[in-house]
């Protein structure tokens, strides 16, 4: 994402494109996000009871990543995530794309102070929760300061934190199975004939 | 119960590290705490009902009856019956506060936005009354 700047790749001969120098991170940063894009579009598929109680799997992509590769490419990927899929379902700069974006904002903030919490202790699963209270926190925040100011929001609250609690724990057990180093060298054995 | 459970043993335990679960312990207090504090309202007494963001009448839940409020489509019928309240008809296109049904807890509130009017529940108690001076 640093290096920008145009480049002729043609070695003497017209270049036939602009192509962008990009590093092997970005390449990296996309291809992470366009998984999380790609769980976003697969959850919007699954019926909710209410809305606004979504599982939230695309964050645990966000743990991995922020597991692996740290803090500051983890929130690269979100809000690559947040925004490509704003505009995958035409909802950009719609309430629907700053109620997401003030969610992943608020739980990046979360992760920020969550991954130095011990790691001996606490591990995905404690970042998940965490995340996912926050999130819900600051999207209720925009619906309260923003869409509905209305106390009576007060009464989804306990839903929502409910929820928060549940898909938080299941989404950092996932991500916890996934960064587990014995999974990893069954799945890179498995993987190796296709990848 | 663990032992009995090969899938809990395999996927869940072995992710969960001391810290995780005093963070499900809290998270877990957390959401009792909310679901206490935000869902322990007294039952409603009263309905405000509202037409055009003035509040047209003040009626109680004691006592079963039908209200037509006038709004700048038509009519609205609010309903009460047996302590609780709904708006029973309503010239809105797509009928949201009519199908929100019956409200019963106090701060519930069904509006039509369309039409102005809106009917909030409350209850007898306030947080703050002549009692706190």
């Amino acid at each position: 994402m640093t290096a920008s700047t145009i480049e002729n790749r043609g070695e003497g001969k017209k270049p036939s494109s602009i192509l962008l120098d990009t590093t092997a991170e970005d390449h990296h940063v996309a291809r992470m996000a366009a998984v999380a894009l790609g769980l976003t579009i697969l959850e919007s598929a699954i019926p909710s009871p209410l809305p606004g109680v979504k599982p939230g799997l695309a964050n645990i992509v966000t743990l991995i990543v922020l597991a692996r590769y740290g803090w500051r490419v983890a929130v690269w990927v979100s809000l690559l995530r947040v925004v490509a899929g704003s505009l995958l379902f035409g909802n950009f700069l719609a309430p629907g794309f700053f109620l997401s974006l003030s969610g992943a904002v608020c739980s990046l903030a979360a992760l920020a102070f969550a991954q130095h919490l011990p790691a001996r202790w606490f591990g995905p699963v404690s970042h998940s929760i965490y995340a996912a209270f926050t999130h819900i926190a600051g999207q209720m925040l925009v619906v309260y300061l923003w869409l509905i100011p209305h106390a009576g929001i007060a009464y989804l609250i306990p839903i929502f934190a409910a929820a928060a609690l549940v898909f938080g724990t299941v989404n950092g057990l996932i991500a916890a199975r996934f960064l587990d180093p014995e999974y990893e060298k069954l799945s890179t054995k498995n993987m190796k004939g296709t990848n | 119960m663990a032992s009995h459970e090969p899938v809990f043993d395999a996927v869940v335990l072995p992710h969960l590290r001391r810290g995780d679960w005093l963070t499900l312990l809290l998270g877990g207090i957390c959401v009792a705490l909310l679901t206490f504090k935000l869902w322990s309202g007294d039952l409603a007494d009263k309905a405000i009902i509202r037409s055009g963001g003035k509040i047209f009448r003040e009626v109680p839940l004691s006592r079963d009856q039908q209200i037509e409020v006038p709004g700048p489509l038509g009519t609205s019928i609010i309903a009460i019956r047996q302590r609780k309240a709904r708006i029973a008809s309503d010239p809105s296109p797509r009928q949201y506060c009519v199908r929100q049904g019956w409200l019963q807890q106090s701060g519930e509130i069904a509006i039509c936005l369309p039409n102005q009017v809106s009917v909030e529940l409350t209850g007898s108690t306030r947080k703050y009354d002549s009692l706190n001076y």
